[in-house]
């Protein structure tokens, strides 16, 4: 391949959208391939060829679609069928597919799920023979009466030619209700009742006339879409190609509108209008402070300098938060596209990506999309034939979390242990090798081709007053749906907990939500319904942060979860500033002495005295906000820590230290298995007769607690 | 005491990466990286090659080894375990997954077996929450653990060296 020129990539693109693609598109992404989606693949493409189907259909792996409790999962295209998506995925639904969605054209109940979001590309038109319907049932419950009663209601009516239904684990949304999706209309219905059944049957597939008011979520008052598209709670535009794209294949990204963006700005657009576009866009920093992007071009662009540079910030450190590696993962080119696209901006000629080294499929992907780009002329010396010319590296972190710091991060792209240095001068000004630097996270570079390409009024249209766009959240911890997901920003926790993500775990008790990682703070349950965005989650206590969300529950212990994060912090501060070096080690330890029931009152007066310090006298965002986990806990939950000081008691029982085993001699048949579990033998008694634990012996491991078959364990 | 001038050939590969990239500014790090790729760790008398290699001081690439997590100065086992104590693993008994490994295994954090064939270690997620608790055993990666699965998962590795590993727990 030699390089390309406008004219070429154009052809490209206008030839690849024509041929017609059958595919399979397998989610393997890291934790796709953990989840056994790595099998899955070898399976459908030996399958494939052992039945002569290579002409049909291709088989691709691609990265993730956020959908992680259903993996392995994949997505099939296919004529005559629509966009079907499998989940909960095992090597006999790998054979299944290809010989009967594949070979018959027949779709397989119960296992398939939904994608939560329209795709931005229309490329998913549900191509329908013979005007059928596909109706796909979701019940929460998972007992399937809706599933039977529809069935019969429908075979009555002698439509069972013409409408199809399936039963679903997944529906791309959540409810207490069920909820029924209708393709290939792509319209969700809920909260209706036997009797209004068969009006929506009658209605829409008898008269094709969809009713209005059965269907759900009409109300997604932070997307400025097609009424239909309301609907979706979530909108892909960060990772409007994560597992609809094949990562490692430059075409694919080029049908979906890749490389137009940087071909529009090199060649219709003047570097300070691209500014101005991504001013007006609204677009602030993803990495969690929020710093608006467009102005932070500007100031790079206005400071003068024969060299500048370009950086993508890909050191995801926020434990429990994956973002960044879904996009890195599946969709590199984007990320390259939205940094060629500021360096013609600002002036700059080379960038850098720093990547953990812990994202070693990430890190590979990247490498093949930068090579892949050079060999067609998108990026190196004379981009598309012009005089602009931007190379990308790629380097490593070594695990340091403050190398999320932008000016660690510049020290340790220089070669040096990465350490923090005070602002002014910000990087803007004097980053990298002294030279002006714009840096940015990686999901911030994501959005700006399809800024560029939609405009910054669309994307303006998105978002609240002084947020636009969306957010992409790892939501984590105790939820039935875990995964990524994409919301406008402005949407509120309890949406995405409840519509979004399926509720709780268990249907336990909300306790709080935990954004921004070690440097953010929790949400309690009275918070549940504020608009998140970056101003509101500040007011409350916590940030925005990169993007972890982590979900607890009743039985998690606040004070646990603080330790936890000051742990954290402790084990990556890089020691350079005291108040941080020092105050987080002393936090550490009045919350250890907490957790185990031997503080005093006057160590919450001490917590609160620490955090302050460090909040005003840190040098580095990582110093300034480490006490944060502590300040919101306190503030919302500061009864948890008295109970643990003054009662001695952790009701989740979470804090080993202060729990007690209790053997109920009323319930003890004197079997003797708890004795027999006991690590330290902390157990003793006659048998058949109520044993007894000797509490000094006792480490508290809850191994008898576990093992008791007749609940005569008491734990307190 | 002098710092004797001992002689030790570096393998090829690692000589034509420096050679290549030497002029890159600021690529101690990478050259690091390398190293450990090749070795598992970084071996003191490589270190001091490297630094005359590449004209930096001793002190200041172990000022770099010992700052970044990653970097190893003793040889690790030949597998890796990496249990994941991410927020989401450490919420879903990661801490409890941590504490049967080394259990089985007899042996804690950041050591290595007698036998050199396993060694524990604790990361800060490896990005795989869905799926948590998770762990890492060299590149593979296992999720939605459960501590029953841990002898079966071990005993793998333990078999491909020709050991079975419930019988040496009995």
């Amino acid at each position: 391949m030699t390089k390309i020129n406008r004219e070429q990539l154009k052809n490209m693109r206008d030839l690849i959208k024509t041929i017609n693609k059958n595919e399979i598109l397998v989610s393997m992404g890291t934790c796709g391939i953990a989840a056994g989606g790595d099998k899955i693949y070898e399976i459908l493409k030996q399958e494939i060829k052992e039945r002569d189907l290579e002409n049909i259909i291709t088989v691709k792996k691609t990265g993730c679609l956020g959908l992680c409790f259903c993996e392995p999962n994949l997505v099939i295209r296919l004529q005559g069928l629509p966009e079907i998506a499998y989940g909960f995925l095992n090597d006999e639904m790998a054979y299944k597919i290809i010989t009967e969605h594949i070979m018959k054209k027949s779709i397989i109940d119960d296992y398939v799920i939904f994608l939560p979001s329209i795709d931005l590309f229309g490329n998913n038109k549900n191509h329908v023979e013979n005007g059928l319907k596909y109706v796909f049932v979701w019940e929460p419950d998972k007992k399937k009466n809706l599933y039977n009663t529809l069935i019969k209601r429908i075979t009555s009516k002698n439509l069972e030619n013409k409408i199809k239904v399936f039963s679903t684990k997944y529906i791309g949304l959540a409810n207490k209700n069920p909820i029924l999706k209708v393709l290939p209309d792509n319209i969700f219905y809920t909260n209706f009742n036997e009797d209004d059944l068969d009006k929506i049957i009658e209605n829409h597939f008898i008269k094709n006339n969809p009713m209005n008011n059965f269907m759900l979520l009409k109300e997604n008052k932070y997307i400025n879409i097609k009424e239909n598209d309301k609907q979706h709670k979530q909108i892909r535009i960060v990772l409007r190609n994560s597992g609809y794209v094949d990562p490692e294949n430059i075409n694919d990204y080029i049908s979906r509108d890749g490389f137009k963006a940087l071909e529009k700005v090199l060649f219709e657009m003047s570097p300070d209008q691209v500014i101005e576009e991504v001013k007006k866009s609204g677009l602030r920093g993803r990495g969690g402070a929020g710093f608006p992007t467009g102005l932070k071009w500007e100031i790079t662009k206005k400071v003068q300098s024969e060299v500048k540079y370009v950086i993508c910030n890909a050191d995801e450190g926020d434990p429990g938060a994956y973002m960044d590696r879904s996009v890195l993962e599946g969709d590199p080119y984007s990320v390259l596209e939205g940094m060629t696209i500021c360096a013609y901006a600002i002036g700059a000629n080379k960038g850098y990506i720093y990547v953990r080294a812990e994202y070693p499929l990430a890190i590979k992907r990247l490498q093949m999309a930068i090579d892949k780009s050079k060999e067609y002329g998108l990026l190196g010396d004379n981009i598309l034939g012009t005089d602009f010319s931007f190379d990308i590296e790629i380097r490593l972190g070594a695990g340091a979390f403050v190398c999320g710091e932008e000016t660690a991060l510049i020290a340790s792209i220089e070669g040096k242990r990465g350490m923090p240095r005070a602002r002014p001068p910000f990087p803007a000004v004097e980053g990298l090798w002294k030279e002006p630097t714009v840096i940015n996270n990686v999901e911030t570079w994501a959005n700006i081709p399809i800024i560029i390409n939609k405009g910054s009024e669309w994307f303006a249209s998105i978002g609240t007053n002084s947020s636009k766009g969306t957010k992409v959240f790892a939501i984590t911890g105790k939820i039935k749906f875990p995964g990524l997901i994409e919301v406008p920003i402005g949407t509120s926790i309890k949406e995405i907990i409840y519509d979004i993500s399926g509720g709780m775990l268990n249907n336990k008790q909300f306790k709080a939500a935990q954004t921004g990682g070690p440097s953010g703070g929790v949400i309690p349950v009275e918070h549940i319904d504020i608009p998140i965005d970056y101003e509101s989650l500040q007011k409350i206590g916590s940030m925005m942060g990169s993007g972890g969300m982590i979900i607890m529950d009743e039985d998690d212990c606040m004070i646990d979860v603080a330790k936890f994060y000051v742990q954290f912090t402790v084990d990556e501060s890089c020691g350079k500033c005291a108040p941080c070096r020092i105050g987080g080690k002393q936090m550490l330890e009045t919350l250890k002495l907490i957790s185990s029931g031997k503080a005093e009152e006057s160590d919450i007066e001490r917590l609160k005295r620490i955090s302050f310090a460090m909040n005003k006298a840190s040098l580095c965002g990582l110093g300034q906000s480490a006490p944060n986990p502590v300040i919101s806990t306190l503030k919302y939950f500061e009864y948890e820590y008295v109970e643990h000081i003054r009662d001695r008691k952790c009701k989740t029982g979470k804090c080993r230290d202060l729990i007690t085993y209790i053997i109920n001699p009323e319930k003890c048949i004197g079997c003797g298995a708890c004795a027999l579990r006991c690590p330290v033998s902390a157990i003793s008694g006659e048998k058949r007769k109520p044993h007894n634990i000797d509490q000094l012996k006792c480490i508290k491991c809850g191994e008898c607690f576990i093992t008791c078959k007749f609940g005569a364990i008491n734990k307190t | 005491m002098t710092l004797q001038k001992e002689e030790i050939k570096l393998p090829q590969e690692l000589l034509d990466f420096i050679k290549k990239n030497k002029d890159k500014k600021g690529y101690e790090i990478m050259i690091l990286h390398k190293v450990q790729e090749l070795y598992g760790y970084i071996p003191r008398k490589v270190a001091m090659e490297i630094s005359r290699k590449i004209n930096v001081p001793l002190a200041r690439i172990y000022g770099v080894i010992t700052f970044y997590h990653i970097f190893k100065l003793n040889k690790p086992g030949k597998y890796k375990i990496q249990v994941c104590m991410g927020t989401a693993c450490y919420l879903k008994g990661g801490q409890d997954i941590l504490g049967e490994i080394e259990n089985i295994l007899g042996t804690g954090v950041n050591t290595t077996t007698e036998d050199g064939l396993f060694s524990i270690e604790i990361v800060r997620c490896i990005g795989c929450c869905g799926i948590a608790p998770a762990m890492m055993i060299n590149d593979k990666v296992y999720g939605n653990l459960r501590k029953e699965q841990l002898i079966e998962i071990l005993g793998e590795y333990t078999k491909l060296e020709g050991k079975d590993m419930k019988n040496d727990k009995n």
